[in-house]
Formats: structure tokens, sequence, C-alpha cells
């Protein structure tokens, strides 16, 4: 064990695979001689080649595409989009393309699309997106958001090993806040399996990404024993773990980053709304970001990505009704 | 037009025998490029009456006129290589080997089809033949041929990947990233122009501003070519040319083959914006009866031997649409399957 950040956590898991697989391989912007905008492939150049890490043009489009068509043929492209955002720049190419090509075409598009996502450092709009829920709603994709080291190393490389496209969700705001223990040797965690955050019987929070320690936070300030469910992956997501949760503690509050309305927390209540109902001893409760765009200034982001204080008046309410 | 012209226009193929060979094609080449572009117009020919039959569901598209250029290119091609043919390509299925009744069952949604039923009219490839197959938005298949290039860049593979987009589709972004990516890293791929005049019913002077869509291939930093798209040995021997080079390290090419779409975008168009003397001029050129000429002068075709041809092709697509028509409708139940992979799915040739 050896205890590495959020960010050196995914950089071994990609080393790793590369080390093991020779058809694995990088692309994106700034990925090679610069080591990616947030460094997390610092030196691969060196070690795999200017072939197997490649610094594209500003062409997401031609990333997510040109590694759709590299999947196609045998190879394994890890691409890079320099921040979440941009993916709607290749939207195309992985809805349309990639998404689709298994079911109608019978050819698997085994690529992975690491997303730097999230706010909490005036990125303002185009720089702070979780737009996770989006690409779930599609059949075909796959949503990885891991929110501790050891996922992440495990969850890259269950992404890259996974025969589809996957998307990776990875927080900035864990990159190098967030330190944790994590296994030297190669480890896969499954996709679509939740992690149990922190055990509890009076209340459930089912929760992803940056928002698990603000949900631990919020526990700790309430006299009630919260259990924090970290969805670890939202497409396909643990429906039989939340509900062994929810049947458990019959109060549940739903915590994302991403905007309320089509936000993946409203899949996760009415999934609960359909099969535990007779459970709840509370209505549901979601907290998230309002329906906005991403707001740059410190004041106002701290008003829009749900604080532990939020959260906190969120389990009172709970706790008390 | 504005823009000043780059691209090389290619010479029209006129020829001997003996100067066909020298471009690798021999006596049977030459008489199996006339049966794949029989087959091909007969394949659309034979859809169009599934269609008025009602048993073509959704709409139905063809690429009359475009024989040749679809014919030509695939013929070019190498057993390993790979392309991205579209609605107007037929010829390139037909050429790579696509059993016609297996298009038939796919015009009609059937089990048979290469979707099962699951994508309709062109939408379709055989990956075995290293075909992938098209979505509709254009020409979004650019990027992932670049991409498929690049994999052979990677592993050093002398493989080549072409791509098919239309002038219409020369608008949008992915073409402009597709080609500049491709160029940059001087990939091994070959980008088809399928310039037919219109896209839908928008005429070239509303599409583009340059002379020709080729002109565009030196932005890029690498060679276009305008070739008539009507002469299949002419867009044979250019396909071959870029083809080989793009194998040999020389980087991408692009080649405009020139045309006119024969008939409405798709089967609910007439067509009606299209000048009448339009038609009439590209009608006097077109490729298959100009191919059947030059076979005649050249090659030694007779009347025995075009009939000999002809009746194979007919007794093949009769035989076709009656397998085809034999094939029974996808089953409801099997909606759900493969929407992601498994594992299994990767045991193909591809990806070992």
């Amino acid at each position: 064990m050896a205890e590495l950040t959020y960010l050196q956590a995914i950089s071994d898991g990609l080393r790793t695979e590369m080390r093991r697989d020779k058809r694995v391989f990088v692309l994106g912007e700034d990925v090679g001689v610069y080591g990616g905008a947030f460094k997390v492939t610092l030196g691969f150049q060196e070690e795999f080649g200017a072939w197997r890490v490649i610094d594209t043009p500003l062409s997401e489009t031609a990333i997510v595409g040109g590694a759709t068509g590299a999947a196609m043929m045998g190879l394994r492209p890890v691409a890079e989009m320099q921040f979440a955002d941009f993916v709607s720049c290749a939207w195309d190419h992985l809805v349309t393309v990639a998404a689709k090509q298994r079911w109608r075409a019978g050819t698997p598009v085994p690529i992975v699309l690491r997303l730097p996502s999230g706010g909490g450092f005036s990125g303002g709009p185009f720089h702070s997106q979780n737009p996770e829920s989006s690409f779930a709603h599609i059949p075909g994709l796959k949503c990885v958001c891991p929110a501790t080291p050891e996922d992440a190393k495990g969850l890259i490389i269950s992404a890259i090993e996974d025969p589809n496209p996957v998307l990776f969700f990875e927080h900035k705001h864990l990159y190098r806040r967030i330190k944790g223990e994590v296994p030297e040797e190669r480890y896969t965690v499954p996709i679509g399996k939740a992690r149990t955050h922190q055990e509890g019987d009076e209340i459930t929070v089912v929760t992803w990404g940056a928002m698990v320690y603000t949900a631990e936070e919020a526990a700790k300030q309430v006299d009630a024993s919260v259990e924090i469910i970290d969805l670890r992956t939202v497409m396909p997501w643990d429906k039989q773990a939340v509900l062994e949760s929810v049947r458990k503690t019959s109060k549940v509050l739903v915590l994302h980053e991403d905007t309320r309305t089509g936000g993946f927390g409203a899949e996760i209540a009415a999934t609960i709304a359909e099969e535990a109902f007779e459970d709840l001893d509370a209505p549901l409760k979601r907290i998230t970001a309002p329906d906005t765009p991403v707001p740059f200034s410190p004041v106002l982001e701290k008003a829009y990505i749900p604080q532990v204080d939020d959260v906190v008046r969120g389990l009172k309410e709970l706790i008390e009704y | 037009m504005r823009g000043m012209a780059t691209a090389r226009v290619a010479e029209p193929s006129g020829g001997s025998l003996q100067e066909v060979k020298e471009w690798g094609l021999d006596r049977e080449d030459l008489l199996q490029i006339y049966r794949n572009m029989l087959i091909t117009r007969g394949v659309e020919e034979r859809g169009h009456i599934l269609y008025r039959q009602g048993k073509i569901p959704g709409s139905f598209y063809t690429g009359r006129g475009n024989e040749a250029s679809s014919v030509g290119v695939a013929t070019a091609f190498g057993p390993d290589d790979v392309g991205t043919p579209l609605h107007r390509d037929m010829g390139v299925h037909i050429t790579r080997g696509v059993e016609p009744w297996r298009i038939f069952a796919q015009y009609m949604g059937r089990q048979d089809g290469p979707t099962h039923g699951r994508d309709g009219n062109v939408h379709m490839a055989d990956s075995q033949l290293g075909l992938i197959a098209m979505v509709s938005h254009l020409p979004a298949m650019l990027p992932v041929a670049v991409g498929a290039a690049l994999a052979f860049r990677i592993r050093e593979e002398k493989r080549v990947a072409v791509a098919w987009y239309g002038e219409g589709a020369a608008a949008r972004g992915d073409a402009h990233e597709g080609m500049n990516f491709a160029g940059v890293r001087n990939l091994p791929v070959v980008f088809i122009c399928d310039n037919n005049q219109w896209a839908y019913s928008t005429p070239t002077h509303l599409e583009y501003a340059v002379e020709h869509l080729a002109d565009r291939a030196q932005a890029y930093g690498f060679d276009g070519v305008v070739v008539d798209g009507t002469d299949v040995l002419a867009v044979y021997r250019e396909a071959k040319r870029a083809i080989e080079k793009a194998r040999e390290g020389g980087g991408p090419t692009l080649i405009e083959c020139q045309t006119l779409r024969m008939e409405g975008h798709a089967v609910h168009d007439d067509a009606f914006y299209v000048p009448k003397e339009l038609f009439e001029r590209w009608a006097e050129r077109d490729p298959i009866e100009r191919y059947r000429t030059w076979l005649r002068e050249h090659a030694d075709l007779t009347d025995e031997g075009e009939d000999e041809i002809a009746g194979y092709v007919k007794k093949l697509l009769n035989d076709s649409l009656q397998r085809a028509d034999a094939s029974p409708q996808p089953d409801p139940a099997t909606l759900h399957e493969g929407v992601y992979a498994t594992a299994a799915d990767l045991d193909t040739p591809h990806h070992k």
C-alpha cells in the first residue's frame, strides 16, 4: 500500500494498464509533452513514446471519433477531454456512433473517455460541470464517478478492460485534496457496484463523487446514524445496494453536484418510489445544484454547489419528520 | 466560383487492355467490375420495387449514378483495408462481397439483414469484410476512419482506411477535424468525396465557395484529386494510387468523384429542383453504359458475354429476393439484447 492522491491513483491505474497491455494508448489535448492540463499523464510520453501518448489538435470530435475508429480496429484508447465540459463538442461521436454501434451493427467500441469534472474553484460555466446524467441517459454508455483514490485506480482499470464506451468522470476538486491508501498491485473495482462509505441505520444518503465528502462532514454534525452510499458508478448503478439501505433506514436523501431537473438523483428517487414506497417513513429528499449554469464568483458558486450546511439542514428535516 | 483551384484534375481513363493491366487489372477483374456495377444498380432497382410493394418500412435511398465511383474505389482496396461507405456507396458493399440477399433483408428490416432489423437501408456493414456501419450524421465516419488509420499507424501495419463523405457533409466540422488530424499525423487514410452536386435540394454553389472540394486538401497538407466519377477505370486508378501511397507512408489523399445524383434524395423526393437538362446531360454519361462500351471496344466483350453476365446478375437478384423474403421478422423479445458488449463480443479478428 502507498498513500496516493486521487490524481496519482488515476495515473497509477492508467500506467499499470499501459505497461500490461500494448493495445492501450492515450490521446488528447496536451496529454503528451505537457502531461495533461492536470498532469495525470505526466511522464507518460517519456515512458511509452509519442505514438502511445498522442498530442492531438484542438479537436474533440476527432479525438472521440478517432478513439472509436481505433477501438474498432482492436486498440484500447483512453481519450482525455481537457475538461468534462468540452465533451459537448464530441457528443455525436459518443452518442451517435460509439453508444449505438454494438447494438445496431454488432461492433463493440471499447473506449475510455476521461472527463475532469466538477466545480469548487471558480471555473465558471465552462470548466465546472458534472454532465454525467446526460450520458447515463444514453443506452450503450457507462458512467463512472469515483470518490476515493482506491476506487479511482480500480475503476480506471475496469473502465479500460470494459468492452464498452466508458465515461470516467474524475472530480477535479478531489485531485490533490483527497489522499488514501492504494494497493500497489493491479486490481479492479467492479462497474455497477456501490460502496458503503459509512454505515448507519437511521438515514441513507445516496451520492457520488465529491459530494461523498460533503455528506460525510454533514453526517458528523447531526445526531443520527447516517449511512452513506457512494454509488461509484451511475450507469449502471447499484439499485440493489440503494434499496437495501433504504429498507434498513426508511429515510433517504439523494445528493448530487449536478443540477436538479433530470439529474441522476431523479432516477434514483423514481426507483425508490416504485420499489420501496412502503419502506419509507418520510418523503425522499433531494439536495442538488439549482437549475442554473455553474457561476464563476466564489460567493455565487458556494450558493450553487451543495454545501455541508445544506446537507445538514436536509438531514435534520428528515430526522424531525 | 471563388478561390484558386489547387487539386489535380485526373485525366480520363481512355486506355487499352495493356495500359489497364499496368494498373493491376486483368480481363477477369474488368469483367468483375462490370458485374459488380450491374449488381449494385440491380439491387437498388429491385429495392425500388420492394418499396412500392410496401415491403420496405421507412424511406429508401439509392446511389444511382454513383456505381462507377463506389465500385471503382472498392476494387482498389487491399484485402485488409477498411472503409466507411455511405448511402450512395452500395457498390462498396457489393465489391467487398456482401451477399445481395442480406441487403434485401436489411431493406425489409428482417432478421437476416446485417443489423437484424435494428437499423435500416444502407446503415449496415460487415466488419468481417473490413467495413464499418455508417450513421446518419454525416460526415461522422471521417474521424472514425481516421481513428482506424491511427490504429494502423500505431501498430505499424501496412493497412489503409478509406473514408467516404459527400459534398454536402463537407460543410460540417467533423470533416475538418478528421482531415486536419490525418494531415498532421500523416495517417494512412484516403478520403473519398462523392460530389453528386446536390445536398438534398441544395446545389453546390450554396454548399462551398471553392472551385473543387478537393482543393481543400492543400489546406490539410496533402494532395487533392478531382476525378470523373462516371469513369470507373479512372476512379480505380486514382484510388489505387492514393491507397498504395498511403500504405507506403505517403499520407492521406482527398479524391473528389464528380457525379450527379440521378434520383431524389430519397424515394419520396422527385428532385423537381434539379434542372431537367442536367439529368439529360449526365444520363449520357451513365457509368454502366460508358463502361460497357469500353469493355466492348477494349476487352472483347461480345453480345454473348454480355448476355451471360446479365443472366447471372438477374438470377442472383431473383434468388436473393426470394431468400430475403423468406427471412423472418426480428423477434421483439430480443430488443434488449446487446445494448452493452460483453467480453465475448471482442473475440473478432480486429480485436485479437
